[in-house]
């Protein structure tokens, strides 16, 4: 008996929850380091950096596109705050030089990665660039952005009050965990309940009809590479902060760690179908294997083969499921 | 040639075919026989099952329950499309499969390319062989024309050569004069009747009924996935098709109110758009009209003339393109967008309803809700039982047929889709409704629901424009009737003024003569 399609976004999302249950219950039984307070704080803390890509990476997938530039764009903002927190920022040819306090710098990090997510959505609206095309351009860019800011160095000794928010805890729980709880329930009530994202799925869905129902399509797409920008700032920060240390070559490749939670969370590449919860789900299940799979001492050459053939895994048990759409 | 013998070999049977879609039973027990040198119309509203029974005849798809035979008495089952082809089983669907980047013949010969002996495709021999197609189709074109290039319409006659490519012994055509001019609907009866005197059998669905006395020998009428009759052509009249089709005694016109028009909702001065692409064709030319409270203006037209496009200048959706004035209650508006229009009480119901009028993916609530969600919130946020509050009288009151509001209306029928666009509309509470082609697809009885909201609207002091290419329909719903022809209004009639022959004669090109 095939299932409707409201019923089979509920059991994408279950099969999901089973899977990071599953894969939960073996490694317990496998590693006696698993199943511990410790090592669930350390694979909260380890995924909230992807978690914030991939809650961006959502919404742009949900509008039907696709951002390639986070991983590249979470390296320049970091290295952006970092460098304005520790050198602050000389204005060539003149005198004057601008110190930046912790949360100064902070901010203008965040606010450099929604810049770049915002020069993403321009290209894709104003200047019909396919998504593809536009971010790929931006993952370059904001990449030698990041080199030519920092001369190709990481910037290192930022602080303790910027440490605080990649190694900070409150209640035992640490910051960059806390962050991640926030966005994903911002985000879960953006989607659900708010004309934004309702907006949001009708431009994923079905774009035509989202324009002559008087969307302004391009101010939505606009709004979600921004945002995902923003995200991906914040992801920055981050990882900028529990290293300590800005490198140039920070996030290399996260957007395709980012794409796969997404993908293993049931979102639909073509835009209109997919949830946050979906993606919180396939954040976890990859971070768990990554856990998983070091706890078990299995190589990391082969780790990468691994990971590789659950995106595949999951994206094939998503098609085989599908309802074929025909007309009758 | 023995008639008899002809006619009565069967050269393909479905037997007892049961096929289930989720929530639908969409075939339930059919049968028919396709027999040589015969054509077998298959009749039915849209949602009867007859796509679905050719999709499962030819290969598309397995049926659920059933056997299919072929003439011999053999029982097949075609795992793909291809399969049914190699048992000389052709289809030529309603939607178009072309590959628009590649030529006429690289088109017909997709995946049959003639191979030269060293391997590759053998284009001379392909070039011949579709120039041969070409001409029995009257198509006056090179098979290397890029099938992109081509008219809708020819590209309809290209998948019929397709079809015809296959040397099928059934042919199954689905609607295919649907985009045709009335040159190359001549020219497919032709195609027809020889292939009818080559002993091919043919199943033709179609919803006109003038195309049966052409070509027509058995009849076969389905409802609601089941099959309701089945006789010969001569031995039915057209009162008694249509009431096996709607299932009850149909009337066929629509009696139509006459209200007093109000004040000037509407005025269109000179609207002019210009073509996207090259040479810069205007695609609407100087057209002007006006349209008051209580009012249906009817806008007639072939396929081509430029209404739908007239509906889309008017809604702001080619600002850049667009020329000319438009006045909302006396007032000039510059629409810069859709959501302008909106704005200003204007809404649109656009023809292709899949593609630009709903989300497929969403629910039927978020749907109807879509384009009046600011109305349904509460705190900034989207109230759900707001929502289906505010929503739900406008669904009721277009009797939409679904489960719940949350059904995904990607499986609802075209009338109950199109009930959700309307749906969607008037909980906007617009002035003025721009429908384009309302009842496209849709079954008879739910059009007359759907004529009897547009009079109702019109009662309730609304202006409505509607564009339709059948003529009955134009005659029954307009007070006025603007014609219009390759972007040119051509003529405007009054209710009273308005005959058919009046009306079509303006429809029509002035080089082209009336179709007799």
């Amino acid at each position: 008996m095939p299932l409707s399609p409201a019923i089979k976004g509920q059991f994408v999302q279950l099969r999901s929850l089973i899977a990071l249950v599953l894969m939960t219950i073996a490694l317990s039984l496998l590693s006696p380091h698993f199943l511990t307070t410790d090592n669930g704080i350390n694979i909260l803390r380890q995924v909230s950096i992807n978690m914030c890509l991939s809650i961006g990476m959502t919404l742009v997938i949900l509008s039907g596109g696709i951002d390639l530039s986070v991983g590249a764009i979470l390296g320049f903002a970091g290295a952006i705050a970092a460098g304005l927190v520790k050198n602050g920022l000389s204005i060539p040819g003149t005198d004057v030089h601008l110190q930046f306090t912790t949360s100064g710098a902070i901010l203008a990090g965040v606010l450099v990665g929604a810049l770049l997510g915002f020069h993403n959505g321009v290209a894709i609206t104003r200047f019909r660039l396919p998504p593809f095309i536009a971010t790929l351009g931006m993952l370059s860019i904001a990449r030698g952005l990041a080199f030519l800011w920092t001369g190709g160095f990481p910037i290192t000794g930022l602080g303790a009050d910027f440490g605080f928010i990649g190694t900070g805890a409150w209640l035992g729980v640490p910051l960059p965990v806390w962050i991640m709880a926030a966005f994903i329930v911002l985000f879960l009530v953006v989607t659900k309940r708010t004309r934004f994202g309702r907006h949001l799925y009708a431009v994923g869905g079905n774009e035509r009809a989202a324009r002559l129902t008087g969307l302004n399509v391009s101010r939505i797409k606009i709004a979600v590479y921004t945002l995902a920008g923003a995200l991906a700032g914040v992801a920055g920060l981050i990882v900028t902060a529990r290293l300590d240390s800005a490198q140039p070559n920070a996030g290399l490749s996260y957007e395709l760690d980012a794409i796969a939670a997404v993908v293993i969370g049931g979102t639909s590449l073509s835009g209109g179908r997919g949830t946050i919860f979906g993606t919180v789900l396939g954040c976890l299940i990859i971070g768990v294997l990554n856990n998983g799979l070091f706890l078990l001492n299995v190589p990391p050459m082969l780790q990468y083969v691994i990971k590789g053939y659950v995106i595949l895994v999951a994206v094939a048990i998503d098609q085989a499921s599908a309802p074929r759409n025909r007309d009758s | 040639m023995s008639d008899v013998a002809i006619s009565t070999e069967v050269l393909l049977a479905a037997e007892g075919i049961t096929k289930t879609f989720p929530g639908v039973r969409a075939l339930e027990d059919v049968s028919l026989r396709v027999r040589a040198g015969r054509l077998l119309a298959l009749l039915g509203e849209n949602g009867a099952g007859k796509s679905t029974l050719m999709n499962v005849l030819s290969g598309v798809f397995p049926p659920d329950a059933g056997t299919i035979r072929l003439g011999d008495g053999e029982s097949v089952s075609f795992a793909n499309p291809h399969a049914a082809q190699a048992r000389g089983i052709s289809i030529v669907h309603q939607e178009l499969n072309l590959v628009p980047g590649l030529s006429i013949a690289e088109n017909i010969w997709l995946g049959r390319e003639p191979r030269s002996s060293s391997g590759f495709i053998d284009y001379r021999r392909l070039h011949a062989d579709t120039a041969a197609i070409l001409a029995r189709l009257d198509l006056n074109v090179s098979p290397d024309t890029l099938v992109g290039d081509l008219r809708v319409g020819q590209q309809q006659l290209v998948e019929i050569g397709k079809a015809l490519s296959t040397r099928a012994r059934v042919l199954i055509l689905d609607e295919p004069t649907s985009s045709l001019s009335s040159h190359e609907v001549e020219v497919l009866f032709g195609v027809i009747a020889e292939l009818k005197k080559q002993g091919v059998g043919l199943v033709y669905i179609t919803h006109k009924f003038e195309e049966l006395a052409r070509l027509c020998d058995d009849v076969v009428i389905m409802r609601d996935g089941r099959v309701v009759g089945e006789a010969l052509y001569s031995e039915l009249t057209r009162e008694r098709i249509v009431q096996l089709m709607a299932g009850r005694e149909s009337k066929d016109v629509f009696q139509k109110s006459t209200f007093e028009p109000g004040a000037e909702i509407l005025k269109v001065e000179g609207v002019t758009l210009a073509g996207g692409g090259a040479g810069r064709r205007l695609l609407v030319d100087d057209v002007s009209l006006t349209l008051h409270r209580r009012e249906v203006v009817g806008i007639f037209g072939l396929v081509g003339a430029g209404r739908t496009e007239l509906l889309e200048a008017i809604f702001g959706l080619h600002p850049d393109r667009t020329t000319g004035r438009v006045l909302v209650r006396g007032k000039p508006v510059s629409f810069r967008s859709p959501a302008d229009a909106i704005r200003a009480g204007l809404a649109l119901a656009p023809e292709d309803r899949k593609r630009d009028g709903l989300i497929l993916p969403m629910s039927v609530a978020a749907n109807a809700s879509l384009a009046s969600l600011r109305r349904t919130l509460r705190g900034g946020l989207v109230s759900r039982r707001r929502e289906s509050d505010y929503i739900l009288p406008y669904v009721d009151r277009f009797r939409v047929k679904t489960p719940s509001l949350t059904q995904i209306v990607v499986n609802l029928s075209g009338g109950n889709q199109q009930k959700i666009i309307l749906a969607k509309w008037l909980a906007t509470e617009p002035q003025v409704l721009l429908l384009d082609e309302p009842t496209r697809g849709i079954d008879v009885n739910a059009k007359r629901e759907i004529y009897a909201f547009i009079d109702e609207l019109a009662g309730n002091g609304l202006g409505l424009i509607v564009v339709s290419s059948e003529l009955p329909e134009v005659l029954a719903l307009s007070d006025r009737i603007v014609v219009m022809c390759e972007g040119r209004k051509t003529a405007e009639f009054t209710r009273a003024e308005a005959t058919p022959e009046r009306v079509l004669h303006a429809a029509l090109p002035d080089r082209a003569s009336l179709a007799s």
